[in-house]
């Protein structure tokens, strides 16, 4: 019986130790690990002067509602929200299908020293809220355009 | 005095036991996956509603979803299975950790390789390394590990002490997957069922998926069941080699 009680303790001990260790390293990496920043931490990080126009960097956001403008060339511009701060957003190339206004987005690229955040790729993002077409329809009519 | 419950306790801890309830389980076991899989494939892919984003590639997260699941509920049960047996010595758990490794392992490789599909059309790129897809993709190497680990040693018992304590440091990638999508930001996106709020998933969806999850629990318990025995008689085959030298 000490003797599992010693190998309890050991193991727990063991556990713990490798676990905070993982901890920390995650919680030190912790600007590494986030996939893209708002528009606020960006402007954040502008004046705090971390990022210049050369850094690569991913701005994740909603889509403002009616921004989305096509330009002559096949190049898109349209507004990149946090509902605090926004971002303007110049794009040329393909776009993905989920890509609409009022739907989470993630651009790729470099901010210009017009403040334009010059994208080289778009990302849709999809939330977690799966319906059917007529749901999403009843819904709209239930609560107005939400 | 032993009451029944303690019983039927002792008699699962004994391999040979529970070796034959297993063998009358069995092919229970593989009737009840074919049959909820051919329920569950067809109400995901005729009988259940286009997503009103997504449409039609929303059927692809009737296997994705499932198989993540399993590959996290797998891992988690060997270690669970693990620190039993490190604790009491249990050889079933044991053998329970080692057969089900390439079952949790396979569930991961479907559920990357399905995710990747879906990702192309909807998110407009096949692999990103945000926190979620590489925490899963961690998963699997970790399964990897774990098989490779448990099949290095010559001495089962000596084997079985050091993939568990293996299998122990991979779980602390479990928390990580789960709540990655809380704690960083992903382009993955967050939890729909799982969460402490009402799932974010229509009924006529949520069907077709659990029914597609019960079908994978049953592909699991008879795939384990046969592992269970290949195992079992690969250690009496070492038991007795080592006696009768």
């Amino acid at each position: 019986m000490i003797k599992r009680k010693k190998r309890i303790y050991l193991i727990s001990l063991f556990f713990i130790t490798i676990a905070t260790s993982i901890y920390l390293i995650l919680w030190a990496l912790r600007d590494n690990i986030v996939f893209f920043y708002s528009p606020s931490e960006i402007q954040q990080k502008i004046n705090l002067k971390e990022i210049n126009e050369m850094s690569k960097l991913r701005l994740g956001g909603m889509v403002k509602e009616s921004s989305i403008k096509q330009l002559n060339d096949g190049s898109i511009n349209f507004i990149i929200t946090d509902f605090d701060r926004e971002m303007v957003v110049f794009y040329k190339g393909i776009i993905p299908d989920l890509f609409k206004e009022k739907q989470g987005v993630i651009a790729e690229g470099s901010i210009n020293n017009e403040g334009i955040f010059v994208a080289n790729s778009i990302l849709a993002k999809h939330d977690e809220n799966y319906m059917p077409p007529e749901v999403q329809d009843a819904l709209k009519k239930d609560y107005g355009d939400k | 005095m032993i009451n029944r419950g303690n019983e039927l306790k002792l008699q699962l801890a004994n391999p040979g036991i529970l070796e034959r309830y297993i063998k009358t389980l069995s092919p229970w076991f593989c009737g009840a996956f074919i049959s909820s899989l051919i329920i569950g494939l067809w109400f995901a892919i005729f009988n259940s509603p286009p997503d009103y984003l997504q449409g039609e590639t929303v059927r692809i997260m009737y296997v994705h979803v499932p198989s993540a699941w399993m590959a996290l509920f797998i891992y988690s049960s060997m270690a669970v299975a693990s620190l039993i047996g490190l604790i009491y010595g249990h050889l079933v758990a044991f053998i329970y950790a080692k057969s089900v490794a390439p079952i949790g392992a396979v569930f991961t490789l479907i559920c990357l390789v399905t995710g990747s599909l879906w990702g192309k059309p909807m998110w407009g790129t096949w692999w990103v390394w945000d926190a979620r897809l590489t925490s899963m993709f961690i998963l699997l190497f970790i399964y990897l590990g774990f098989i490779i680990v448990s099949k290095s040693f010559n001495d089962p018992v000596k084997g079985d002490k050091i993939s568990s304590i293996f299998a122990l440091i991979g779980f602390i990638n479990i928390p990580i997957i789960k709540f990655s999508v809380d704690i960083w930001t992903t382009l993955h996106q967050p939890a729909t069922i799982s969460k402490l709020d009402t799932p974010s998933i229509h009924t006529d969806m949520l069907i077709p998926l659990l029914i597609m999850f019960t079908s994978f629990v049953f592909l699991f318990l008879y795939i384990f069941s046969i592992r269970f025995f290949s195992e079992l008689n690969l250690r009496r085959y070492v038991t007795y080699t080592l006696s009768s030298k």
